[in-house]
Parts: structure tokens; sequence; C-alpha cells
């Protein structure tokens, strides 16, 4: 602890930058939890801006992770959770489930085939 | 009605089928430990796709000011973590996330950590101490983890035991020497933390079925 690189200048105050006035996302997305745009939201999204014409795009091709997507559009997680948050709403992606959000037994099937998954790398 | 003439250049029907259309799952491990002990390397070297990075941008607040009566200084900063990719199957997608190197952020850690199926804390023997906070983050808060000791060129070589002493892993936690680089020994720890983790759940069920009856 205590490194020398650690950055000096205090305490911190709050996790989101303000995206047009507003500071939270409507729904808590996880960093893992995975989205997919839905039968048609590639249409859909043709109607609005370039940011989320391109998150439709990124998604249709295969699943990809809220972190994954701010990564590729190169915006901060909380700018990105924003509007991936209004693009689910607007029916334009599908938020999947992430393996901490089953029961117990689910939660021990899901693990088991990640197991088996891994096993097979 | 004319919503059915748009010119749509990339909206095929080819495109759409790609992603599955039943649920996705998505789990994830966390990588941690201290600045360079070689997170981004064990996260790189069993990823499908080249390490990405994400960042959080977050106000902090300015002290050290010389006159009070000014409103503090605030200023943007952001913190970035890594992380990676293995496809398990089409509906199961595990994620790999890399912890900031600097542990005072510890908001984003709790948002990189929440919902995980466990967590690697890498050990430099060189640095040992630099692992006690983040073992301590994932005993406060009950995250199943092991701790894995990367095994640098020239560091000296100490016995695991020694090890679990100096650091004072409970017993319950799995300890074991890595090597961050190689993919076998990369999926090897992995596969270790998923089986700790399970174990840990079986515990669980059994507990509630015990209860029940
Ligand atoms: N010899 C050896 N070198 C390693 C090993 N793992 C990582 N390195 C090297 O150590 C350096 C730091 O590794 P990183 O993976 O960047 O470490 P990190 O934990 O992500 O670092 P920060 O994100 O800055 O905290 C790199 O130059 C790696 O090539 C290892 O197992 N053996
Ligand atoms: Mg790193």
């Amino acid at each position: 602890m205590g490194h020398s690189r650690d950055d000096p200048r205090g305490a911190l105050v709050r996790p989101y930058a303000v995206t047009r006035g507003r500071t939270e996302p409507t729904q808590a997305i996880a960093i893992e939890a995975v989205l997919v745009t839905s039968p048609h939201g590639l249409q859909e999204a043709q109607f609005t801006e370039r940011d989320r014409r391109t998150i439709a795009m990124l998604c249709s091709e295969r699943p990809q992770s809220m972190a994954e997507i701010a990564a590729y559009l190169g915006m901060p997680l909380g700018v990105g959770r924003v509007l991936v948050s209004d693009m689910v709403s607007a029916g334009i992606l599908i938020l999947h489930t992430t393996e901490d959000s089953g029961d117990l037994g689910q939660r021990i099937d899901v693990l088991e085939r990640v197991l088996v998954g891994l096993r097979r790398l | 009605m004319y919503w059915k003439g748009y010119s749509l250049d990339f909206a095929d029907s080819e495109r759409s089928s790609a992603a599955p259309a039943g649920p996705i799952t998505s789990a994830k491990i966390v990588i941690a430990g201290g600045f360079g002990v070689g997170k981004t390397t064990m996260v790189g070297a069993v990823s499908e796709i080249t390490p990405l990075t994400t960042e959080a941008m977050m106000t902090v607040a300015g002290i050290g000011l010389d006159d009070p009566s000014k409103v503090p200084n605030k200023m943007t900063t952001t913190v970035a973590m890594d992380f990676g990719r293995i496809t398990i199957s089409q509906d199961l997608i595990l994620y790999l996330f890399g912890t900031p190197g600097q542990t005072r952020f510890w908001f984003m850690w709790d948002e990189i950590c929440r919902g995980a199926i466990g967590a690697v804390v890498l050990v430099d023997t060189r640095r040992v101490e630099d692992s006690f906070a983040p073992i301590d983050f994932f005993e406060s808060r009950s995250i199943p983890y092991l701790v894995a000791v990367n095994c640098f060129d020239g560091a000296p070589y100490y016995e695991m035991e020694e090890i679990r002493e100096a650091l004072t892993i409970n017993r319950n936690v799995p300890l074991l020497p890595c090597d961050a680089r190689k993919r076998e020994s990369a999926k090897q720890i992995l596969i270790d933390v998923v089986r700790h983790a399970l174990s840990l759940l079986h515990v669980e069920r059994a507990r509630a079925s015990a209860g029940m009856s």
C-alpha cells in the first residue's frame, strides 16, 4: 500500500460524468452484461445519431458487453452506459442476464459450463 | 405508411441472425494485484481478443487549497481497466477484468468485482505487501478468490507455505504458482478459481437444504 504513484489529490465524489444533463443511467448495467441488437434494432437505429448506429451495428454482429461497447466506441463507461440504457428502453438493444442474477442452482449450472469451456480451451 | 421503403445500407437480414436469439449469460473473473504484477499479461494470455481498455471518468475533489473561501477545485480524472473475453459458447461468455493498479480507486473495484464468479490475486514475491489490500478486499466482500504467485525471472523463490504465512492467507484459500505469460498456466488458474467458487456454492447449497429439512 501507499504507492508513490497513487494520486494524492483526494477523495472521490462522483462516479459519473454528466451526459446531456443526466447523471444516472436509467438502469444499472453491469460491465460484463451483454447486449444484442433486437430484430428490428438495426432499422430503428438508422434514425438515431452516429454513436447509436455504431452500437447497433456492433451488437448485431455478436453479443458485446457493456465494457466492450464503451471500449470500441472510445467513450468513458458512464457515458456509454447512458446511451446503451436509452437504447435498451427504446427496444433497439436487448440486455441479457449475468451469472450472479440466477438462483443458486442456476449459478452452479453456469459455473459448471464455464469450467467445461475453460478445460476445452 | 411508407416505413417499408427506407433504404437500409447495413440492415441486411444476414447480419441480424448472427447473434443467437435465445438468452445469453455472461460472467466475469477479476484479476487483481499490485502495480506491474502481471494482470494485463494474464488477461492477454487467455483472452480471444487483444485486451481492451475502458475508462471510467470521475470527479476528484481538490484538497490542500490555499484559499478555503474558493469553491473546491474539482477535476476529472479517468481510471482505466483492461479486460479480455472468452466466448465459451454461443450463449455463454466469460470476461476477465484486470483491476486498476492504483488500489485507492476502491469504488472502481466495487464496480469491477460486483457479481464476479471469483478473483485471482496475483503476487510478485519481490513486493508481497502489495497484495495485502486486494486480499482484504475480497475477504471483506466474501468474493471467492485464490492467490497466484507470478514467477518472475530472478525473483526470490519461496515455498508456497512461506508465502501463505507471510500473507496470512486463510487455509481454505487456494495458493499456487503461475506464469502469467503462458496461456496454459493462466488457463489453469482460471479453472482453479471457478472450481473454488463452485465448491463454495455447493457448500452453500448443502447448507440451504440442510436448513430446510
Ligand atoms: N518474467 C516475467 N515477466 C512478467 C510476467 N508477467 C508479467 N511480466 C512482465 O511484467 C511487466 C508488467 O506486466 P503487466 O501485465 O503490464 O502488469 P499489470 O499488473 O497489468 O501492471 P499495471 O496495470 O501497471 O498495474 C510486463 O513487462 C510483463 O511482460 C511473468 O510471469 N514473468
Ligand atoms: Mg495492467
